[in-house]
């Protein structure tokens, strides 16, 4: 029973170290770095200061971190719009076309997302795809310029991000019992009141969950913004990324992602707060 | 004005590969009727049920509501309500909000929401229980929701689909005095689905035995068991033996066949017959008594004898291959596997079935019994809901 037990300590132990030493211990050292002083020119001071996080109030660091929020924003409400229904109607799918349906969405994964951007670069450009196509077909004259815009960045957003909204609302509207609706229509609501009273509020978690994975993620992917966007859209990502290259000023960039992940896990705390009541009052 | 509720003509359905679900059913239901559609499953019980809701739409045919034809409206625009298998409870309301669901749809104010929430937590014996979640109740206590929101929208007919099949069976014992004393009270036209023939003989005024989509007979409890029209509703509803033979001759009601193990007689029932026919005859176990040495009656080989439910049971090989059974009370039966045996059954417990009808002309002819045949009359023999 013993040597049973003290076996199964050392089965877990290599996974306590492998977390301690590669999450916690970067974790740790980065919240470290943040309070910590910049060198002169390149290296850090063990000296504590506010100052990187005084620097962040900054107007341009600022405007920088509303900007991104408001890209975030921006990019997770189109996520929302299009994630949604697809992976709703992907739930309700026979179940042979399901599987289809999944190897489609998955197919992507399997190409370098950069390589993916680029063909975002050729389908945006002056002369690209879209450009020829709108123009074949009567709707504008001159070519629009959207590569190397806020759109651009949007659409690059979105794009990359999508899947992670789909397969979190079909994952939830896949256990949906779809006599409720039926219950529903029975009882008198109309399809909309039956979407609405039922399916929408069953499928909810899935909705947030959604959320978190797309909102989060698009604060930081800033070699988006890079790709698409030219130098004109600058995210927290892109500040943190150029401070810790070309800036060498690590100690700031550390306290940049200090608040982003503050922001993250606000964002996680309050979806669990949702969701653990939900699951409280029965909705597993 | 009809006292016909609700009406089924003709109705046909098919789901992939051209399999017909529905072979053109027709039914009568009278107001404040309790009628039972009975079968095996998959022939088709459930199907029609979700016509009549209007979660199905039906090929062919057409449901009246009331005299006024339904078959194209959505299902929120019928005055009917189901009660779902799975009761299909929203898991995301409490027991208040599931039961007040199709109010708040209807814009009742909510006071009014409330007082009629209680009064049904009441009628259906759960007071207190509004705050409950589904997730917290037992399987007899979601029943009860279940009927409940569906009994506060006042519908002209309530469609249970199995309501009792999740239920223990001394649960559902009291579940059936219970919903048909709901129902006697509310006087609502039920339309209820089982495949347990108890259940559909203790609680209906009628009877539709239904079999690969159509009905084989509509009628009370009474005719359906003592007068069954075809083997099938003899045996599904009975548990009765079928017996292979040729008429002999007719005395009055009667006809004198000829099995091969021996002659009987037997009700012919109100299809008339003729000598020399070939005919089915249909006999229920409890109704063949063994002859202990006795010299009189028919004769057959004792294959095995099993004990189950305080009946003894004795399997009985006739000479033409076909086994049937005899059952009755007590363990007491001087026979052995292997014996000649002689039995006997009464006139009057034996009846004509099957005759001569093919399926389809069966199809044609149940289409008839569920007409009503003239103004007022509605089935047949439908006068059980009175």
């Amino acid at each position: 029973m013993r040597k049973r037990h003290s076996g199964a300590v050392w089965m877990i132990l290599p996974l306590y170290i492998f977390t301690i030493v590669f999450v916690a211990g970067p974790l740790v050292y980065m919240v470290a770095l943040s309070f910590a002083t910049a060198r002169e020119g390149h290296g850090v001071d063990w000296i504590f200061t506010l100052r990187n996080y005084a620097r962040i109030t900054d107007p341009v660091y600022l405007q920088t971190f509303v900007e991104s929020l408001q890209l975030a924003l921006t990019s997770t409400v189109f996520i929302c719009l299009m994630g949604y229904p697809f992976g709703y109607f992907m739930a309700r799918l026979p179940e042979g076309r399901k599987k289809k349906a999944m190897l489609f969405l998955m197919l992507p994964f399997w190409v370098n997302s950069l390589i993916r951007l680029y063909g975002w670069i050729i389908i945006l450009q002056n002369k690209g795809l879209l450009n020829n196509v709108l123009k074949a077909l009567g709707i504008i004259r001159k070519p629009m310029k959207i590569l190397y815009s806020y759109p651009a960045v949007v659409v690059g957003m979105v794009y990359v991000l999508l899947p992670f909204m789909i397969l979190s609302v079909y994952s939830s509207a896949e256990k949906m019992d779809w006599s409720l609706v039926e219950a529903a229509r029975d009882l008198g609501a109309s399809r909309f009141q039956a979407f609405w009273t039922v399916t929408f509020k069953l499928t909810l978690p899935g909705l947030l969950s959604g959320i978190i994975l797309t909102f989060i993620p698009s604060m930081g992917l800033f070699f988006i913004a890079d790709i698409l966007g030219g130098n004109k859209i600058v995210l927290v990502g892109s500040i943190i990324q150029e401070q810790m290259t070309k800036g060498s000023d690590w100690p700031f960039a550390a306290a940049l992602a200090v608040i982003m992940m503050a922001v993250t896990t606000v964002m996680i705390a309050f979806y669990r707060k949702i969701t653990n009541a939900r699951e409280l009052e029965g909705i597993g | 004005m009809s006292d016909i509720c609700l009406e089924l003509r003709n109705i046909r359905k098919s789901f992939t590969e051209g399999e017909e679900v529905l072979r053109g059913i027709s039914l009568a239901v009278g107001r404040g009727e309790f009628i039972t559609l009975l079968g095996a499953s998959g022939c088709g019980k459930t199907t029609t049920l979700r016509i009549i809701a209007g979660l199905e739409t039906p090929e062919s045919g057409q449901v009246f509501l009331e005299g006024k034809d339904v078959t194209a409206l959505a299902p929120e625009a019928r005055d009917v309500n189901t009660v779902f298998q799975n009761y299909a409870l929203f898991p995301h309301m409490n027991v208040a909000d599931n039961i007040g669901y199709g109010l708040r749809l209807k814009k009742v104010p909510k006071p009014e929401i409330r007082r009629r929430v209680e009064e049904m937590l009441e009628l259906v014996q759960l007071p207190g229980y509004g705050k409950r979640k589904p997730s917290e109740l037992s399987g007899g206590q979601r029943q009860r929701v279940a009927i409940a929101r569906s009994l506060i929208n006042n519908p002209r007919v309530l469609l249970l689909d199995e309501p009792l099949g999740a239920l223990d069976l001394q649960l559902r014992r009291a579940m059936q005095i219970e919903l048909k004393r709901l129902q006697k009270k509310l006087g609502i036209t039920f339309v209820y689905i089982t495949h347990d023939q108890e259940e559909a003989i203790n609680m209906s005024d009628r009877i539709a035995v239904m079999n690969h989509g159509i009905f084989e007979q509509v009628g009370t409890p009474n005719e359906i068991y003592n007068h069954p029209l075809t083997s099938y509703v003899a045996t599904f509803v009975g548990n009765a033996n079928i017996l292979q033979g040729r008429v002999k001759e007719l005395r009055g009601s009667r006809a004198l066949v000829s099995l091969c193990c021996g002659d009987a007689l037997a009700e012919t029932g109100t299809d008339p017959v003729k000598a020399g026919e070939e005919v089915l005859l249909a006999v229920r176990s409890e109704h063949i008594h063994l002859e202990q040495n006795g010299h009189e009656g028919l004769e057959g080989t004792v294959l095995e004898k099993s004990f189950a439910a305080g009946q003894l049971r004795v399997s009985i090989k006739l000479s033409d291959g076909k086994e049937i059974v005899a059952s009755r009370y007590g363990i007491d039966a001087d026979v052995q596997p292997g014996e000649k045996v002689r039995f006997r059954f009464a006139p009057e417990d034996a009846v004509l079935v099957d005759r001569g009808q093919t399926p389809e002309k069966t199809a044609g002819s149940s289409a008839g019994e569920g007409m009503p045949a003239a103004e007022g009359d509605y089935g047949n023999g439908g006068n059980g809901h009175a």
